[in-house]
Formats: C-alpha cells, structure tokens, sequence
C-alpha cells in the first residue's frame, strides 16, 4: 500500500511540475509580466487550474467514500484571522519583488533555471524564521 | 484584443493550467491529501531542527510525502526539458530573488497558503480566507512590481 501511496504522490507532484514548465510559470519574467498587466496569461493558469481541482474536490467525496491509496479525504480549511491576511500580504511583497512562488522555485530547478536556487534558499530561511520565531499561539 | 492582452499566445497557459489542477485533482482522488506547495519549507526543517514547532504531530506526519511531492515537482520540469529541450535561467537579480524568497517563506507560512494552497486549493474548497488572501496577494504583488519598474524607470 505505502509504495504505491508515495507512487501517487510522486506522480501528481510530477504532473504539477510539467504543467507548471508548459504553462512557463518556471520563468519568473512571465509573472511579473502578468502583474505589470503586460500578458494575462497567468489568468488562464490560475483558472484552469482552480477548475479542475474544483471538480476533483467537490464530487470526489460525493462519489467515493474514500481516496483509492488512503482511508480518508483531507479537508482544506483556512481561517479567517490577521495571520492569514498578513502573510498574505507580506507574500504579495516577495512575489511581486521577484515573480517567484514555491512551487515554480522547486520546478524550475527541473529546466535548468538554477538562479532559482537564491529564491529557494529566501523561502528556506523565511519559513524558518516564522516557524521557529513566529509559530500560531 | 486578444494578441494584446496574450501577446505569447494563450493555449499553453491555459494548457498548463489544466494539466496543474489535474495533478492537484489526482493526489486528492488517490490520496486525499492537498496539494499546496508551501508547507514543505516548513515540514523538511523538522529533519534538522528541534525546535517544537518544526517537529508538531502535524509537521511529522505530512514531512516525507511533502518531500516526495516537491521531487515529483522537478522530475516533471525534468520530463518537459527532455521533451522540449527548452531550457531557461532567469535574468532576475539575486538580490531580489533571495529578498523576495524570504519574504514569500514567511509570508506563505504565516498566512499558512501560497499561490498554490490559498490560489488553487483554497479556492477550489470555495474557502472564503482563502479567497481575501489571494485578492490581498495579488494586489500587493501588481502593487510591488509596479513600484520596482517605476523604479527602474524613473
């Protein structure tokens, strides 16, 4: 069971990283080209991604009782606190400073993008200030 | 109208795209888990660090196939480099991307979502939170990169 499990895990994280190299989110110049207005691509990927996972989200649990690899289906749940809206916005700063968010950082180690690795050591260390410094109460 | 507001065509976005939601749709329809990207940055220091946020029951439970996840992440960018051969480094300074790294680290885990668990999964759960949080991250995001090219212009 746990071998085809993290099979599973693997193969997901491999398709969100292809999709992230084809729709070139592993370029951080196309993101700040969509937050400088000059190409909405961004738009689309953000779009058609939230589709699909709403599809899986909404009926999975409506029509199986459980995951095919696991016994029960996580829920996502966010709470609606200064936390949130501050790390929010303090996100916001870095990724508009430098067109990068954590998924295309690790991808884009996968096209060679090895500047990508300054931004993975920033996030490293950021996460763990907040963890070691900052940890919800 | 549309080479405009798409001056590199848009079928590869929108492609991309739907090939990201699937990927987030199949790790839930066969593991139930969520698919953010943040939280691996928090979870891989419990291999290192002691201290007790980093080694909560939580931390503990999600840290390998967090790691495993991010692997898949670069086998998959590996594949398209293979196919395509496209290659690509970015002309971004350093500087930036290591400020902008950290304040994305801690922002994504104080906020405990980035573009991917807040923008993908949170939505896709309809999580009102989530939804003020990507407003809040995009417009600071449209906000700073405006700022930064007036900069540069000015």
């Amino acid at each position: 069971m746990r071998p085809f499990f993290y099979l599973a895990v693997l193969v997901s994280g491999a398709l969100f990283g292809y999709g992230l190299s084809v729709a070139t989110m592993v370029r951080p110049e196309v993101v700040l080209d969509f937050l400088l207005f000059r190409d909405l691509g961004l738009l689309l990927v953000l779009g058609g991604a939230m589709g699909m996972a709403l599809i899986a989200y909404q009926l999975g649990p409506r029509l199986m009782q459980s995951p095919l690899l696991a016994d029960h289906f996580y829920v996502h749940y966010a709470k609606l606190d200064a936390r949130t809206l501050i790390g929010a916005a303090i996100f916001g700063v870095g990724w508009g400073l430098s067109g990068v968010c954590p998924g295309p950082a690790i991808a884009g180690l996968g096209v060679g993008n090895w500047p990508m690795l300054y931004a993975l050591s920033g996030i490293a260390l950021g996460a763990y200030v907040q963890g070691r410094w900052f940890p919800p109460r | 109208m549309i080479p405009e507001l798409f001056p590199q065509g848009y079928l590869h976005y929108l492609a991309g795209g739907l090939l990201i939601g699937s990927a987030v749709g199949l790790l839930f329809l066969l593991t139930g888990l969520i698919g953010g990207m943040s939280s691996v940055f928090t979870t891989t220091w419990s291999y290192f660090s002691r201290a007790s946020y980093f080694r909560s029951e939580r931390s503990l439970r999600s840290r390998d196939w967090r790691l495993v996840y991010a692997g898949g992440l670069i086998v998959g960018a590996l594949v398209y480099l293979g196919m395509s051969g496209e290659s690509f480094q970015t002309g971004v300074s350093a500087r930036r991307l290591l400020t902008g790294g950290f304040l994305i680290g801690f922002g994504a885990r104080l906020g405990n979502g980035c573009t991917a668990g807040h923008g993908i999964c949170g939505l896709a759960s309809l999580q009102l939170p989530s939804l003020l949080a990507v407003i809040i991250f995009l417009s600071m995001a449209i906000g700073v990169a405006h700022f930064m090219r007036w900069l540069e212009v000015a």
